[in-house]
């Protein structure tokens, strides 16, 4: 296994999480998704979130990328990104970042792409409410140099293509590319390779630590595969029930775990992968 | 393009079907057309005559395809009762019920488009509600009912028209559509209401899918999420709708034409149907049946256009 | 019993819009009691003519009469009976025949599924009125004759859903369980798997109930079904059609029954469905 270098000492805060509390209204008893959630997170490091499911790493995912429903659900605590608050700024400002400079790239590849529109088209789809000042031309070229940097064959063959004559994998390269193609300050990749086969699963790991190393790009990594957090990140966020069960350095953390529910996930790692 | 020609082929195959089923309901049904044509009184050597000149003596298959050929040169035989050919009866009818379907058609897209857009864009307000009471109860009303209200508030009330004063397209275009207006919006009513439910439930159903949440996490708007993405997902069940909503409307048009005396098929058809006059329903029907079928291959296509899936299968 | 109808209330008060249910019912059951009640009395005999004619609202003519000095509501307690009953009528013979050609088709599959989808395919696409126009212009104009054209008519929707149930639902393990026990085929197409159709049946019915109405009323209103001078709701409006002035009556009478009639079913059906989220 290779040698990561940890860049939290030499990049600045971009993100900041402060007692994220967030809480389901539509039953008729108040549901904690998460509670007293902080975060740090410097440029261009890579922090795994994990947890199995209903730990609130999604939710906390959502609600970094902006995109809570607004409805029957109550936040508290504080999202702070280039001096705003994201939890409480207009939605206007808070499109501005989406797709711009936070994106996230979802769990489930064969959903997530419209089906009628063509695979070029949606890749571009940022540049085009981000940067109204490209030529059609210019997006063109910036998105096929994207699909290519992902690892897509043949981008301009797959730039006219439709998501159903894709493969998952090739899907969420798709995801990655239109992500990536405005060269975000963070990508959020929420379980982004739960829906594919093993050998997919490995590339799209590569591929995520290609982007990191080569754009600085931090990267907030939701699992709850131990071993892909392992192998990719250099922060680890434990959570459990809403709660953050440990944090620290990924050595630290998978080295020598100090709470008990995250020794059980350590043992519980199959030992071939590492 | 295949595809195209897939479809258009298969599309005459069900029409020939539907011509050989139809054509042989009503020979076996009618009896001698020569009896019918001549009275009960005829001699047997005029009768005989008549057999030979119309050719019923020929197999049920020849006669078939006499018939069909004669059909598509625009003169599907001669009627019993008005002894005339059927194409001179039903010349002047066609284009008047045609252009009745085609404009409740378009009042129907005009009204029931905006409408379920707006309703899904603003569901669970005041309006989406008082919209969503409105559609239930005018989905029930029947458009020979709403016809002769309108003509009564409309006509009789307001004077935005005189009722029964229909105007021929022959004479003025305009004074021909603005007097159709009143009854296609009876025709269109009910289906405009569908068409809004249909669609906004369509538009909600598709605001709950992954890629709705791809598209407002690249930055868009409200108003870009459903124009740029929705609205043409939500678009493609509605497609079925108008498809069959072509051919409601011409039964409609059937219908409602009674209301307000236009000169239409409808009273050449029901008038042929109450005097048995087979040749002039044969071919009402028939003519029906091809727009009914032709819209349908409209409606295929224009999906193929939308949805890139369709290939696949 | 007691036990069972509340239960039933409970199931009913746990719909998603349970008001929305009661108000389709309360209106469906004012229709269907109009018609009771015409069953053992009426004001008048229907097809009775007198001397009164065009009268308006009277307490001996609570509707009014028409121009035969007939009276207009017990034609319409008439008329709605036999609108009702059409439809009834309809549904029975449109979802009978269509469970059954779509249970077996579903079942078996094959060559037999492919030919019966086509013709079904292609009697889907015209309007159950213009069927009923060709069949009633080939065995003559009844209600009878009505009934079965609009049942016919009414077959390739019942058809195409119980079809797809079956091909759903006919490799699940419960029906290969009880084929490996030796159930006969029919004793797995109707006694097992029959149940399950019946959450689509029900929503089609709601559907087709009303198209049925519909249909109805309009091919009477063009004097087919029905003859004078018994009276049908649709017949009615059209004979009024040129008194609507002097007994609005006679119109509003017949046309806010069938209004009633559809809505009560529809707002019935509606109340059922589950409810819609919003855009965002």
């Amino acid at each position: 296994m290779e040698h990561r270098e940890n860049p939290t000492q030499a990049g600045e805060v971009i993100l900041e999480v402060r007692d994220l509390h967030l809480e389901f209204h539509d039953h008729d008893r108040p549901e904690v998704a998460v509670e007293d959630f902080d975060l740090e997170l410097h440029r261009g490091e890579i922090v795994g979130i994990v947890g199995e499911s209903g730990s609130g790493k999604s939710m906390t995912a959502l609600a970094i990328a902006g995109l809570l429903s607004r409805h029957a659900l109550e936040r508290r605590g504080q999202i702070l990104f280039d001096g705003q608050d994201l939890l409480r700024c207009p939605r206007s400002t808070l499109r501005h970042y989406q797709g711009d400079e936070i994106s996230i790239v979802f769990q489930e590849p064969m959903t997530s792409l419209d089906p009628l529109q063509r695979i070029g088209r949606q890749v571009e789809e940022p540049l085009r409410i981000h940067r109204k000042e490209l030529s059609a031309q210019q997006r063109r070229e910036l998105a096929l140099r994207t699909m290519d940097a992902v690892g897509l064959p043949e981008p301009e063959k797959v730039y006219r293509m439709y998501p159903h004559e894709l493969s998952g994998g090739m899907r969420q390269r798709v995801m990655i590319a239109a992500a990536t193609i405005s060269r975000p300050q963070i990508l959020i990749a929420d379980e982004p390779t739960t829906a594919l086969d093993v050998t997919i699963q490995a590339q799209i790991i590569a591929l995520l630590r290609k982007i990191n190393e080569d754009d600085g790009t931090a990267i907030i990594f939701i699992s709850h595969d131990l071993s892909l957090v392992r192998q990719l990140c250099h922060r680890v966020v434990v959570m459990r029930k809403g709660l953050i069960v440990e944090t620290g350095p990924a050595e630290e953390v998978f080295g020598n775990p100090q709470a008990d529910y995250t020794k059980m996930l350590v043992d519980a790692i199959p030992k071939v992968v590492l | 393009m295949r595809y195209v020609l897939k479809k258009t082929v298969t599309t005459l195959a069900t029409l020939l079907v539907v011509s050989v089923v139809l054509f042989a309901s009503f020979q076996l049904i009618s009896g001698d057309p020569a009896t019918r044509m001549l009275g009960t009184g005829a001699t047997p050597e005029r009768l005989e005559a008549l057999r030979a000149q119309l050719g019923l003596n020929d197999p049920l298959p020849v006669q078939y395809v006499r018939w069909l050929v004669s059909y598509l040169h625009g003169d599907p035989g001669i009627s019993y009762v008005y002894k005339q050919p059927v194409s001179t009866l039903l010349a002047s009818k066609i284009p008047v019920t045609l252009a009745l379907a085609l404009l409740s058609f378009a009042l129907m897209c005009a009204i029931g488009l905006p409408v379920g857009l707006y309703t899904a864009k603003h569901a669970g307000s005041a309006l989406d509600h008082a919209v969503l009471v409105l559609n239930q109860v005018i989905m029930a009303i029947p458009p020979f009912f709403s016809g002769i209200l309108i003509s009564w508030v409309f006509g009789m009330m307001l004077r935005l028209f005189s009722p029964g004063g229909y105007v021929p397209y022959t004479r003025s275009v305009a004074g021909f559509l603005g007097y159709l207006v009143y009854p296609a919006i009876a025709i269109a009513l009910p289906r405009a209401a569908q068409l809004s439910k249909l669609l906004r439930g369509s538009i909600l159903e598709e605001a709950g899918k992954d890629y709705t949440r791809t598209a407002y996490s690249r930055g868009n708007d409200t108003n870009g999420v459903l124009y740029g993405h929705i609205l043409k997902n939500a678009l493609l069940p509605t497609l079925t709708f108008l498809g069959m909503s072509l051919a409601n409307m011409l039964a409609g048009s059937l219908v409602v034409e009674r209301v307000f005396n236009i000169p239409g098929i409808s009273n050449t058809l029901l008038a042929s149907i109450g005097n048995r006059d087979y040749p002039v329903v044969l071919a009402t029907v028939m003519w029906i049946a091809v727009f009914v079928i032709v819209s349908n291959l409209v409606v295929d296509i224009l999906y193929r256009a939308l949805d890139p899936r369709v290939d696949v299968e | 019993m007691a036990g069972t109808r509340r239960s039933l209330r409970q199931t009913i008060d746990r719909l998603p819009s349970p008001q929305v249910f009661w108000a389709g019912f309360a209106i469906m059951a004012a229709v269907v009691a109009l018609v009771l009640v015409g069953l053992v009395w009426m004001p008048y005999k229907p097809t009775a003519m007198s001397a009164d004619r065009l009268q308006g609202i009277s307490a001996a003519h609570w509707l009014g009469t028409d121009k035969m000095g007939r009276d207009i509501l017990s034609r319409v307690m008439y008329g709605s009976r036999v609108t009702l009953m059409v439809a009834l009528g309809t549904m029975a013979i449109g979802a009978g025949t269509g469970v059954l050609v779509g249970a077996v088709t579903g079942f078996y599959g094959g060559l037999l599924d492919e030919v019966v989808m086509r013709v079904m395919d292609g009697l889907f696409a015209f309007p159950n009125v213009l069927l009923a126009l060709v069949f009633v212009s080939l065995f003559g104009s009844s209600t009878m004759h009505v009934m079965w054209a609009l049942g016919i008519a009414f077959i390739p929707s019942f058809t195409r859903v119980v079809r797809s149930e079956y091909v759903r639902i006919k490799h699940l393990d419960y029906v290969k369980n009880a084929r490996l026990q030796g159930a006969s085929d029919a004793r797995v197409i109707f006694v097992h798997m029959l149940p399950n159709v019946r959450g689509v049946l029900l929503s089609n019915v709601m559907i087709g109930f009303n198209n049925a109405v519909l249909a109805e009323a309009g091919l009477s209103f063009l004097g087919i079904g029905s003859q004078p001078p018994y009276a049908s709701l649709g017949q009615m409006i059209s004979e009024a059609q040129e008194i609507f002035f002097r007994v609005p009556t006679a119109v509003l009478g017949p046309g806010i029954v069938i209004v009633a009639m559809v809505l009560g079913f529809s707002l019935m059906g509606e109340g059922i469905r589950p409810a819609t989220q919003s855009l965002d």
